[in-house]
């Protein structure tokens, strides 16, 4: 015989939230304890330049441009993925900052074309990033494989959210990983085979945190080769996927009445910012 | 813990499964019951393969195992629950070891689950049509229910009973009384004060006895009781189990009125097509998801040509029946609904947004929603009324193999593909495949097949011709097939329509079938 078990709304867990104090630019900030240096920027309004960070995945500190001088430390850290400390001191507007933030952008903007990369060219003005004078990123056509999704790798930054997305941050499906060293590596499917050929279950959250358009909507990779990609034409619509009861949130990115893209936000506690093929890609019916 | 129960969630519905996969990296034990090893099984600590139509067998061999084990949680069966002594009685006969029969389950996978189960902190039990397309469909459930008293699991956060819901809004037709006998919010349309209010409100008369289920309806045709239907977004004809025998019933009807937005098979045989917007793109409104969170749904591109919104077409149609209800926006009628439906009365489209959706019961414009229900089980005393055991018996699924028939067919759905394949055929994925005939290859082998060969699968009640393609993950006479391409495969030519007669489904994951060979 067994006695009773804890009852309640939290099932027994008491979670209590220690906060942690620490200094950026100056100026205190308090944050929850797990939080890291980017969360307290952001708490502050620091603006902080992000590549291969996202809400819902394990931070790799690929990209380190998010790096910031923190006292004590004889390296810059990453900021998406140090944990905050009490009594840190943090500085992210030093000359070392924006020179090595400067660098990282000019050395990813010449090898890799990041034109359609978010604020990317809004932070090489402000950082007076120059890329091109290290050279221009090389051309190579897209890989179509499917009517899905299409893989551009001459804007692949190798920032290793596709793979986390695939793998064991969402979806477990591993279909694709970083191979070769060096100037070699990318990343690729098992054995380099076609998408269709692969694990792939084509959910599409590779390419919903993707920051660069290396994975692009078929429609959208159509679009912008023809030169009508059009941000500023678009709406973005929050509505509820039409297939399964799970009730995903979906972002429908809409240009000239036609659904373009289809996102998920990160924030959503149903998705986590996820979805699988049906949400993705199942909305051809209402063309 | 987790226990998936005749449910395939890591292909039908992927991101519920996407929580379950955090769960496991934080240590929970998932335990997947299932005839077949599915995709979701593989991803689970123990696979029990239950044989099609043991569900009952099994639950009580567990509640058994429990029991004999001393694990069951007296102090909660004596507070919150009725009927123990009955259900103990039932399952005493229900040994791990002469259950199995009827089960095909291990029994030292048996007594594993039930251990973990009983000693979980929080376990949850988690289905879908796997338990409720048979003809003891409501059985099956309260068996489920049975073992989540018997040990406490249910009514705390993280424990508890979850149904999975198929279909975007089928939680939401519930709730908004799109059922035989209840009104908005699950009041019931036979309780004089709960239809007083509507009828107050409306200046009309409800009806005062319920309605028919969709199988209640079936048989008022073959009476000729029904003789007109209003069929919204659904597509019978191929849908639903039998389909010989539903398309001759539609095709008696005096008056079939189909709106959708697609000319369905049901559309093609209608009187009269109204064609409808996509609710999730092209209208206004909300759904509720299977953790009942309400959340809404708004318009992001105009419907094409003649396409109306569906409450323009029912207020059209309330015109033309003598009832002007204007045109109402869909938010003022969520406001007029939420008035009469106390589990709705706090989710105003504004917090709706603000939160993100809302899980009822929602009582207030302060209350934020309810993660979970029945936490009045473990008040001391227990408010309302206990919760009752329902002991069940085993039962065979109604159509047994023969000589004649020795295979069990059992339908369900694919990642890529959804029900009859309305929406979905155009999605471009390359995982869709041409439908084919799944088969154990021992099977295969005893029937000297080759993979890709085309075969006829017959039952008693139809056939159909289809390729064969093995699938490691059948047991040995039991065959798959889904119902995604009625154009090609018309699966539910060969299912049964023998339903449960309390809830009216159909025993779709139990048909008998043979193979033949095509000439």
């Amino acid at each position: 015989m067994r006695t009773e078990k804890p009852k309640g709304r939290d099932g027994g867990l008491v979670q209590i939230e220690r906060m942690i104090e620490l200094e950026v630019d100056g100026r205190a900030v308090r944050v929850p304890e797990g939080s890291t240096i980017l969360d307290a920027c952001k708490k502050l309004g620091v603006d902080t330049p992000t590549l291969c960070f996202a809400e819902n995945l394990t931070p790799v500190n690929a990209c380190r441009v998010c790096v910031v001088e923190l006292e004590g430390s004889r390296t810059l850290v990453a900021s998406c993925s140090r944990k905050a400390e009490p009594k840190m001191v943090v500085r992210t507007d030093t000359e070392r900052v924006r020179s090595s933030r400067k660098m990282v952008l000019e050395l990813l903007g010449s090898s890799v074309n990041m034109s359609a990369a978010g604020e990317f060219e809004n932070w090489c003005s402000q950082y007076h990033a120059e890329p091109e004078r290290l050279g221009t990123p090389s051309h190579a056509p897209a890989v179509i494989d499917n009517d899905l999704f299409v893989r551009d790798y001459s804007r692949c930054m190798l920032c290793y959210k596709c793979v986390e997305a695939c793998g064991d941050d969402a979806q477990h499906t591993f279909a694709i990983v970083m191979t070769g060293r060096g100037g070699e590596a990318k990343i690729a499917t098992e054995f380099d085979v076609s998408l269709p050929e692969s694990a792939c279950v084509f959910c599409g959250n590779c390419v919903g945190v993707c920051p660069t358009a290396a994975l692009q909507f078929r429609r959208e990779h159509t679009l912008r080769e023809a030169g009508e990609w059009d941000l500023a034409k678009q709406t973005v619509t929050k509505t509820v996927c039409p297939y399964c009861g799970v009730g995903c949130v979906l972002e429908l990115h809409v240009q000239g009445d036609e659904i373009v893209r289809v996102t998920s936000p990160s924030d959503s506690s149903v998705t986590d910012g996820h979805l699988c093929v049906k949400g993705r890609f199942g909305w051809g019916y209402v063309r | 813990m987790i226990v998936l129960w005749g449910s395939n969630a890591r292909e039908t519905h992927p991101i519920f499964f996407h929580h379950v996969l955090r769960a496991l990296k934080r240590g929970a034990k998932l335990y997947v019951v299932d005839p077949r090893v599915t995709s979701t099984a593989r991803f689970a600590h123990r696979h029990l393969p239950v044989r099609v139509g043991g569900d009952i067998a099994l639950a009580n061999s567990i509640a058994q195992s429990v029991l004999s084990e001393g694990l069951e949680n007296r102090a909660f069966i004596a507070r919150a629950t009725e009927d123990f002594d009955a259900f103990a009685k039932l399952v005493s006969h229900y040994t791990p070891e002469r259950a199995e029969a009827m089960s095909g389950v291990d029994p030292s996978l048996v007594r594993e689950l039930a251990r973990d189960f009983a000693t979980a902190d929080r376990a949850m039990i988690c289905w879908t049509l796997g338990i409720t397309e048979h003809h003891h469909a409501v059985e099956n459930v309260w068996s489920l229910i049975n073992l989540a008293l018997l040990c406490g699991q249910v009514g705390r956060y993280g424990a508890g009973l979850n149904p999975l819901r198929g279909q975007n809004n089928v939680q939401g037709g519930g709730d908004m009384g799109a059922l035989p006998h209840k009104l908005p919010g699950f009041q019931d349309v036979e309780d004089p004060d709960a239809r007083g209010k509507y009828e107050r409100s409306w200046g009309a008369t409800i009806p005062p006895n319920k309605g028919w289920t969709l199988t209640e309806m079936f048989r008022a045709m073959e009476r000729k009781e029904l003789t007109a239907l209003w069929v919204i977004g659904e597509n019978p004809a191929q849908s639903e189990a039998d389909a010989h025998h539903v398309r001759g019933l539609l095709a008696g009807l005096d008056h079939l009125v189909v709106q959708d937005l697609f000319l369905t098979r049901t559309a093609e045989m209608a009187t009269v097509v109204l064609p409808a917007c996509a609710g999730f793109a092209e209208s206004e409104g909300t759904v509720t998801n299977s953790e009942r969170r309400v959340q809404r749904v708004r318009r992001a591109l105009p419907p094409p040509g003649d396409a109306k919104d569906d409450l323009w077409i029912v207020a059209q149609m309330a015109k033309r029946l003598g009832r002007d209800f204007g045109e109402p926006t869909a938010e003022a009628l969520w406001d007029e609904m939420r008035e009469h439906s106390p589990l709705h009365r706090g989710m105003s489209y504004a917090r709706l947004e603000a939160m993100g959706g809302i899980q009822w019961p929602c009582p207030d414009d302060q209350h934020e929603g309810s993660p979970f229900l029945h936490e009045r089980l473990w008040e001391e005393p227990v408010r309302g009324p206990k919760a009752p055991f329902h002991p069940c018996e085993h039962k065979e699924p109604a159509e047994a193999l023969d000589d004649e028939f020795p295979l069990r067919l059992t339908t369900g759905r694919r990642l890529s593909e959804f029900n009859t394949g309305v929406q979905s055929k155009g999605l471009a994925s390359p995982l869709v495949k041409d439908e084919a005939l799944e088969v154990s290859p021992q099977d295969l082998a005893a029937l000297s097949l080759l993979e890709g060969q085309r075969v006829r699968v017959r039952s008693r009640r139809g056939a159909v011709e289809v390729p064969v393609r093995v699938d490691r993950g059948l047991p040995k006479g039991l065959v798959f097939l889904s119902f995604h391409q009625p154009e090609s495969v018309d699966t539910n030519l060969l299912t049964i329509e023998a339903t449960d007669p309390r809830a009216g489904t159909a025993e779709f994951k139990a048909a008998a079938v043979r193979i033949e060979r095509c000439e």
